[in-house]
């Protein structure tokens, strides 16, 4: 029943809340976790029911007259039944791993994560657009809240407000884009609000609020130059909540763009080469700036921040190919690269709770005793490289032959690139943090301390914390290797993209959707190159950085000169400012603004 | 004449974000915010409005008469009680920059070092 | 970037962003022309399904019902989120606060605001419960009630008499109150699951416009949403007072 995935972790949250002062920290913990695997499980149930028809749930019963939907549905369909699933995943995944972690107000913190899961599901599953921006606020504040939490450290303090405040403007361009919908078509419902739309015109309030709707989800996405809030934010989450940041929430906001667009926009603002070329822009952008910040970074959480930011580029390549080929690739990578990103962060975590830091440069050599992880780490750079057989892989090849498809190879080689930075950077962290290598590492401070002492002074870490990162790397190699998933992924990605359909499953409950024929298999090998390509790409760069006394001296001393100013520009723009980043939220607004209506007139 | 609700709109987001772009008090840039965020209510309000209309409680009026939409008095509620609220969580978050700065400036918050 | 360079950045791109806007806000109908088909359909029906003569409130709690939940949760959240920021931290320590010491933290009121302060909480309270109750019937609801409840703290705060509030416990009053609400309103949603309905239907019996036990779930939904709202606004009041008048950092006099 397509509700309860959402009513039965606000009850159980409201009911933990109220119970706090008396409830036994056990009986939290496992009632937390519990519900969170029973919402998993919910998901995945709507997933499979949805592949053969979208599930749609009026809520309170009112169906829709004449095609005016009265109520507020879940229109369910595979690709946000996925999302939700995932979310699940992680949540679940997340909960086990700080199932030894005593932090204190934990009751309250239990019932903010449920709350956080039910808004994320709600988000994914629902149908109408304001329903949206209340689940999208839901989990936002939220958010705030769980990241906030640990604020004894006063720099975090900034980065929390920071946080709160950008998001915040997002939801309020969001609610502004919702407005100017409303007061053309009076409708809220998605499915209404494209069929109104489409018998009419892009005019100027037709660019202007999905302009409004797409730079308030590009906000949550962390799309530059919406982004600056994104690396605080993760650096001063505790791990329970930076795993379903990295996994899911900034790729919600892409989800939710495409969807949006897919749904309502897609007749007036027709799939051109012009609008391709916008969201292409800013997805290269993203993931050329995020892929290099990553690289700058030595802060364990700001690194896979900056990760995030610049896969999220990549995903929204996928997307802005505009057609359901791309679409398809972006929501598998999406999925598959969630659960690396989460199982990386769980690693992180790991680091941070036996070593207690997580700046790779502090930490150097004082992993040796740690191989698994290492191995964990390793997994994942790779994973995020796009090697075969993780899901990511498979992503790829499929938006790398949508791109193909589309006559715009060369984002091939942007895959290529990004993929190797962001794992280059893992890589060297790795290498420096287990290994010793690097300018400070080797004899110098970690020898001081020996193996036994080591592992002495450190924690026994528990199953409860190697099961998650495990678990989810597993997860990201079946999502690669389930037979038949590329011919689901095509058949769920033609189903988003196409909006009369939609419209037709949600207004007049019409399930039969022609069956797009068996899909031409994809040729794997080519992308198999590729992704080999990017991983020794990666460990090429990890290793120059960690043996730079192995490189010729002119060419340490070229890149030294290439290399500083960049870096230095780059740092002196991400400086954690309030102000700067709501600044630049408005250039980047009225950016694609004026793009938008360059290439829509 | 017709669009000026709209412009008071567009203004209000602009001027409140102008506030929390330039601000050196806290407190102060969460109220430029909420005048941003009172941009929507006024916009989401004026779209809803019907001239000649009266409030959509048919208690002592038939039924018919000439209404405003009520559906854009629902967004405003739950547009008002989120704002409210993300105002209350960012001025506790005030407080604790105030307890451990002792300055509520923004420019003097500091970042832990990369 | 610098202040100045801020402000100029930011100025030049709110000037294009403002034109954008003001661009695509010539679009919309003229202020004063309602056109979509939403508003008017329920102007029609609402009265005549719901029996509720307050169709803003037929459309907050029963044709819109799960955005209100997720309002709700909103709420719930935020205060959940004040409550682990503001709860005393390691190194402070609660002081209470001496009402007689001369140098006290709270200002000092004079007789006549104690006096009209106490006299308005009563008809306050009972404002409050009146419009939470009458939701469905008159402008109001359990959002507006809710608040006008928790002003009733406030007013004893004001009056100096923060120290007898205190010990009625606010927070915990208030948290029980905020997850009774929050969970009440899930309940009476999976009521209609119960019932063999979908989520937050209407299966109470609806009773006629205009009477008090009218409109099906409304009112319990109202009752709910008030209660939660009440208890969340007064749990916020007491941990934003906790900070000003009792917990102490070490070293600071009172």
């Amino acid at each position: 029943m397509a509700a309860l995935p959402v009513a039965l972790p606000v009850l159980v949250a409201a009911i933990l809340v109220g119970l706090a002062p008396v409830c036994p920290r056990r009986a939290a913990d496992a009632a937390t976790l519990a519900t969170a695997a029973v919402v998993t499980l919910l998901c995945l149930a709507l997933l499979v029911r949805s592949l053969d028809e979208p599930v749609v749930y009026w809520f309170g019963g009112w169906t829709p007259r004449d095609g005016i939907a009265l109520g507020v549905a879940f229109a369910v369909d595979p690709v946000g039944a996925a999302l939700a699933t995932l979310a699940g995943v992680l949540a679940t995944a997340a909960l086990t791993f700080s199932w030894r972690i005593f932090e204190a107000v934990r009751t309250l913190h239990h019932g903010l994560m449920l709350v956080f899961l039910a808004g994320i599901v709600g988000f994914c599953l629902s149908g109408d657009l304001f329903s949206m921006f209340v689940f999208y606020e839901l989990f936002s504040v939220a958010a705030y809240a769980l990241a906030g939490y640990r604020t004894t450290d006063p720099g975090s303090v900034r980065g929390a407000l920071n946080f709160a405040i950008t998001n915040s403007v997002g939801a309020i361009l969001l609610l502004g884009g919702i407005a100017l919908l409303y007061g053309r078509t009076g409708a809220l419902n998605l499915a209404q609000l494209g069929q109104s739309l489409a018998t009419g015109p892009a005019d100027r309030l037709v660019v202007v609020a999905f302009l409004l709707l797409m730079v308030g989800f590009f906000v949550k996405a962390a799309v530059v130059p919406f982004h600056f809030w994104l690396a605080d934010a993760y650096a001063l989450a505790p791990t329970v909540v930076g795993v379903l940041f990295a996994g899911v929430v900034s790729e919600l906001g892409l989800y939710a763009v495409a969807r949006v667009y897919w749904t309502v926009f897609s007749s007036p603002l027709a799939e051109t080469d012009g609008l391709r070329g916008v969201m292409l822009l800013g997805a290269v952008t993203t993931a050329l700036v995020g892929g290099v910040m990553c690289l700058l970074q030595h802060h364990l959480a700001r690194m896979l921040a900056y990760a995030t930011v610049s896969h999220v580029g990549l995903t929204l390549a996928g997307f802005a190919l505009l057609g359901p080929a791309g679409a398809g690739g972006a929501v598998l990578y999406l999925v598959a690269d969630g659960m690396i990103k989460g199982s990386l962060f769980i690693s992180v975590g790991i680091i941070d709770h036996h070593l207690h830091d997580v700046d790779e440069r502090r930490l150097a050599g004082r992993g040796r005793h740690l191989p698994w992880l290492a191995a964990l780490m390793v997994a994942g750079a790779l994973g995020l490289a796009g090697m075969p057989p993780f899901g990511t892989f498979l992503g790829k090849a499929l938006m790398e032959e949508a791109a193909v498809e589309t006559g715009l190879p060369w984002l091939i080689g942007l895959f290529v690139v990004v993929a190797a930075l962001t794992s280059a950077a893992l890589l060297r962290a790795t290498g420096r943090v287990f290994c010793g290598l690097g300018p400070r590492g080797g004899a110098g401070t970690a020898a001081t301390r020996s193996p036994d002492e080591a592992a002495a002074r450190h924690p026994h870490v528990h199953a409860t914390q190697v099961v998650p990162a495990v678990g989810l790397l597993a997860g990201a190699v079946a999502v690669g290797l389930a037979p038949g998933l590329a011919d689901e992924v095509q058949d769920a990605a033609g189903r988003f993209t196409d909006r009369p359909a939609y419209a037709a499953a949600v207004l007049r409950g019409a399930g039969d959707l022609a069956r797009a024929g068996a899909h031409p298999p994809l040729h794997l090998g080519g992308p198999a190159l590729l992704a080999t390509l990017s991983a020794l790409l990666g460990l090429g760069l990890a290793l120059a950085a960690l043996l730079p006394e192995r490189l010729p001296p002119r060419l340490r001393g070229g890149v030294a000169r290439a290399w500083g100013p960049v870096a230095a520009t780059l740092r002196g723009l991400h400086n954690g400012s309030i102000g700067d980043s709501v600044t630049w939220l408005v250039v980047g607004m009225s950016t694609f603004g004026g793009l938008l209506v360059l290439v829509v007139r | 004449m017709s669009h000026l609700p709209y412009v008071v709109a567009a203004w209000l987001l602009l001027v409140g974000l102008y506030g929390v772009v330039t601000s050196r008090n806290l407190v102060h840039a969460i109220i430029c915010l909420s005048v941003a965020q009172s941009s929507t209510y006024i916009l989401l309000l004026s779209v809803g409005f019907e001239r000649g209309g009266t409030a959509p409680i048919f208690l002592d009026v038939p039924v018919g008469t000439k209404a405003v939409d009520p559906v854009v008095g629902a967004l405003a509620l739950t547009d008002i009680v989120v704002g409210a609220t993300v105002s209350a969580l960012l001025l506790a978050l005030a407080v604790q920059a105030y307890k451990h700065h002792g300055s509520l400036d923004p420019e003097r918050l500091g970042r832990e070092q990369d | 970037m610098t202040p100045t360079l801020r402000r100029r950045v930011f100025l030049v791109a709110a000037v294009a962003a403002g034109a954008l806007l003001l661009w695509g806000l010539t679009g919309l109908p003229d202020y004063g022309v309602y056109a979509g088909p939403y508003g008017d359909v329920l102007n029609q029906v609402a009265v005549a399904e719901r029996k509720a003569a307050n169709v803003v409130a037929a459309v907050t709690f029963d044709y819109r019902g799960i955005d209100t939940m997720g309002e709700e949760f909103i709420l719930f959240a935020a205060v959940i989120g004040v409550a682990i920021l503001l709860r005393a931290q390691r190194g402070e320590t609660e002081q209470p606060p001496d009402e007689d010491a001369a140098d006290r933290h709270a200002p000092a009121t004079s007789n006549a605001v104690r006096v009209v302060g106490l006299a308005l909480v009563g008809p306050v309270v009972l404002f409050g419960i009146y419009v939470v109750t009458h939701g469905h019937l008159s402008p109001g609801g359990g959002f507006q009630g809710g608040v006008v409840l928790a002003t009733a703290a406030l007013l004893v705060y004001l009056s100096g008499e923060y120290v007898t509030l205190r010990r009625v416990s606010p927070e915990v009053v208030g948290d029980l109150a905020e997850s009774t609400g929050a969970a009440g309103y899930v309940g009476v949603g999976l009521l209609g699951v119960a019932a063999g309905a979908t989520f937050l239907a209407n299966v109470l019996p609806l009773g006629e416009p205009g009477a008090l036990l009218s409109a099906g779930t409304i009112p319990v939904l109202n009752l709910a949403v008030g209660l939660e709202v009440a208890g969340g606004f007064v749990l916020l009041l007491s941990e934003f007072l906790e900070q000003t008048l009792v917990i102490r950092r070490p070293g600071e006099v009172t």
